[in-house]
């Protein structure tokens, strides 16, 4: 009979007790990987932005808008190839103000630039025939025949059992009144770490209706020939407008992005926090477990070093009786985290893309169930080893 | 009859390693909940203690937080002559109608920037926020660039110290004091002459929010049904303290919500490791509980007494998880306040109730955790028992 054998007929020997530990680790190593989750979305969300676009925002802060006139000034900087607009519209749901979601008004260069990011899969047939700018996806010609039409993301549909054509309500709040828009597309992203929970519609429209055609702009998306000559770029646009009525301030989209992520102040260190302190939780229990296996049993490492096991063997079992359980648990709930919350829809309404856990996440939480499984069989498996046999046989326990 | 609790609390004490790491287990996952509760209640507390019950604050209608309003001037002179707002002893309205703006700025400490509130006030209404006490430095003087600071975001962000400048727009603005404000959000704040802020930032004639305080709170109602008719004002009236309670309820929903999801799942396993140790107590005291048969308690008597056992051992831990959480009490820490896009410093706030509910907690981790072992416990028969032990 294997040592291996051996461990595995004392794992089966109190069932109850080796499930009931297995399945606590498999709890721990779940929520171990679903906080990972949380953090390597928020990263994810820095990722999501290009080193190749620019993003220009007024310098005080994004909710200071920038005039239309700059657009033709950043776009004549030698290096920019087109310049888009998108402005935070803020709206909320007139059915549940806390239904929250995110609207944008762009104009569509906006989906042009984003062409590679998402594209619509879902459009209404063009009702007139309008004039669409060179190199625009013939679908949104519907789009850009409304006025009120907009494009909304197909998470977004879902959740709102909105369909394609119908004319849906929101409440402005940073510009008044009721705002009804046409869904005359539905996008989908072509990239894992893209939402599709944003509605996005004319910018002109609400110039005209919401700013009384002040001509305001939250943000200026540049699209640029090189990246590589970005830092230049935003040195170039932010001189121009340095002594103007609105300074500005460029950056990389994914610094824009990490900016947002810097936002959240220190809650991720708080989840990195409660992380360690769930893996310290499940090492206690582990090696609680192991210490009881290992006193019930001292009579029988008795019997066996009397057989002529060595006391390394005795060692060896016991370190991998806990191991086995850690391990065996560990990458249980690691992989059910992996595969349920993947699918769940934890993103903050939006903000932040689907969450994603990498196999790395997944793969440290073993080790660390690994890790733990070893510790946690460390000192029964050093009593055992050092049990004389005397002493084994003789205690009454 | 009842086997009774010093029989319990003897065998507890007997294994104290077994006690103790099942114990800290339960305790870990108490100290998590509770701390969960006291950020949740901590932010909270933050922005309920701005408002004040006898303040109403406008905001144009339709607006869901100070940045998205915008009041003019007119109407705020029409809100400042209304007969229910209270009048200060210099025989002026108590009214203050406030410029509010986010400011893009450099943390200290931590990589990147975030938006702090800049609020311009009329130094007269200072009277309207009895809270608001200057800790260093002093007031800025009416009519000139400079600032004061709340002391809770003084210390986070990049050029608060007194003395040094700010750079809003083109005007640059001096640090001339810190402020305390009970520990509301106002204490997240820059705050200048909303004279000077606004041509500075080009918000001359527009204002974000209207605080006024009631001559009598309860005429609340009547109040807000007249301004919220009145065409000329288009704005929608608010309970000062209710508004900013709702500006905390997204915020405070998620923590709670990640807080109870987290705590959850780790008492399952607390419970798990709860349940081991008290099957391996049951088993090893075998023969113990069939001398108890023998002594004619009933099995219910038994079954009580393990459940008390293992409650016991739970409180144990409700009572170190408890300990292991008063020390975040106080801490201080901040987040965005995506309601209001401003960044909001916080101390996590641990409540009494939040310690109750932690050690109720706990009992009910025990009693979860110890059902199965003491029902084993009480269905023993008397003769395997006696033979088997």
């Amino acid at each position: 009979m294997s040592t291996l054998s051996l461990v595995f007929v004392n794992l089966l020997r109190n069932k109850r007790r080796t499930f009931l530990t297995l399945f606590s680790v498999t709890v721990a190593l779940f929520l171990f990987c679903a906080l990972g989750g949380v953090l390597d979305t928020l990263q994810d969300s820095i990722k999501v932005g290009s080193e190749s676009h620019l993003v220009t925002r007024n310098a005080i802060s994004l909710v200071f808008p920038m005039p239309l006139s700059y657009r033709e000034r950043i776009a004549a900087v030698p290096g920019v190839k087109r310049v888009a607009l998108q402005q935070w519209f803020g709206g909320t749901d007139p059915n549940n103000p806390h239904n929250f979601f995110a609207q944008f008004a762009v104009d569509p260069v906006f989906f042009q630039i984003y062409e590679n990011d998402f594209g619509l899969v879902d459009a209404s047939p063009p009702q007139a025939r309008v004039a669409m700018p060179p190199g625009l996806d013939s679908r949104f010609q519907a789009f850009m025949a409304e006025q009120n039409a907009c494009i909304v993301g197909r998470k977004l549909m879902e959740k709102m059992h909105w369909r394609l054509g119908q004319t849906v309500h929101v409440s402005g709040t940073i510009w008044p009144g009721d705002w009804p828009f046409v869904i005359r597309g539905v996008y989908a992203s072509k990239k894992k770490s893209i939402g599709e929970e944003v509605m996005y519609f004319h910018w002109k429209y609400l110039n005209e209706r919401g700013m009384a055609g002040q001509g305001q702009i939250g943000l200026y998306v540049l699209d640029l020939d090189n990246p590589e000559r970005a830092a230049d770029i935003a040195r170039t646009v932010d001189a121009m407008f340095v002594n103007s009525s609105a300074a500005t301030h460029t950056e990389t989209e994914k610094a824009f992005q990490a900016g947002f992520v810097s936002m959240y102040g220190n809650l991720p260190f708080v989840l990195r926090v409660i992380g360690l302190a769930v893996v310290f939780a499940i090492l206690l229990i582990a090696a609680n477990t192991m210490v009881m296996a290992i006193r019930e049993r001292t009579r029988e490492f008795g019997v066996l070093k009397t057989l002529g096991f060595q006391n390394s063997t005795v060692f060896r079992m016991v370190v991998l009786e806990a191991a086995i359980i850690t391990v065996g648990g560990g990458a249980i709930g690691a992989l059910l985290a992996k595969g349920l919350l993947e699918r769940g829809g934890f993103n903050m309404g939006g903000f932040l893309p689907p969450m994603t856990i990498y196999w790395q996440t997944v793969i440290i939480g073993i080790a660390i169930a690994a890790l733990v499984g070893a510790v946690s069989g460390l000192i029964p498996a050093w009593q055992a080893s050092r049990l004389r046999i005397v002493d084994a046989l003789r205690r009454v326990d | 009859m009842a086997i009774p609790l010093s029989y319990n609390i003897r065998n507890v004490m007997r294994r104290p390693v077994s006690t103790l790491t099942t114990a800290v287990g339960v305790g870990l996952t108490v100290m998590i909940f509770i701390g969960a509760l006291a950020l949740a209640e901590g932010f909270h507390t933050a922005l309920v203690q701005t408002g004040s019950p006898s303040n109403a604050i406008l905001l144009r209608k339709g607006a869901d937080s100070e940045l998205s309003s915008g009041i003019g001037r007119d109407a705020v002179n029409i809100i400042r002559a209304h007969p229910a707002v209270a009048v200060g002893p210099d025989g002026r309205p108590l009214v203050s109608a406030d410029l509010v703006v986010v400011n893009s700025m450099p943390r200290i400490g931590q990589p990147g920037s975030s938006n702090v509130n800049v609020r311009g006030v009329d130094i007269t209404s200072l009277a309207l926020r009895p809270a608001v006490k200057l800790t260093e430095g002093r007031a800025f003087t009416p009519g000139t660039d400079e600032v004061i600071i709340g002391q809770r975001i003084a210390k986070r962000f990049a050029n608060c110290r007194v003395g040094d400048h700010i750079q809003l727009q083109k005007r640059t603005f001096t640090v001339v004091g810190h402020f305390a404000g009970g520990g509301s959000a106002f204490e997240s704040e820059i705050w200048g002459d909303a004279a000077v802020l606004g041509p500075a930032l080009d918000r001359d004639n527009v204002f974000q929010s209207v605080t006024v305080r009631m001559r009598d709170p309860k005429s609340f109602d009547a109040f807000k049904k007249e301004l919220e008719a009145d065409p000329r004002l288009q704005v929608q009236a608010k309970r000062e303290d209710l508004f900013y309670a709702d500006q905390s309820s997204m915020l405070t929903n998620v923590i709670r919500f990640i807080g109870v999801f987290i705590t959850i799942i780790m008492a399952v396993g607390a419970v798990f490791g709860a349940m081991n140790t008290m099957y391996a107590a049951v088993q090893q005291r075998t023969r113990e509980i069939a001398t108890l048969f023998v002594l004619g308690f009933s099995p219910l008597a038994v079954m009580t007494s393990f459940m008390v056992e293992s409650v016991f051992l739970a409180l144990i831990g409700g009572a170190i998880g408890c300990l292991m959480a008063l020390p975040i009490n106080g801490i201080a820490t901040s987040t965005t306040n995506f309601q209001s896009f401003s960044e909001v410093a916080f101390a996590f706030r641990i409540t009494p109730g939040a310690l109750v509910a932690g050690l109720i907690f706990a009992a009910v981790m025990g009693v979860l955790g110890g059902f199965f072992p003491a029902l084993r416990a009480a269905r023993q028969t008397l003769a395997v028992s006696l033979r088997e032990g």
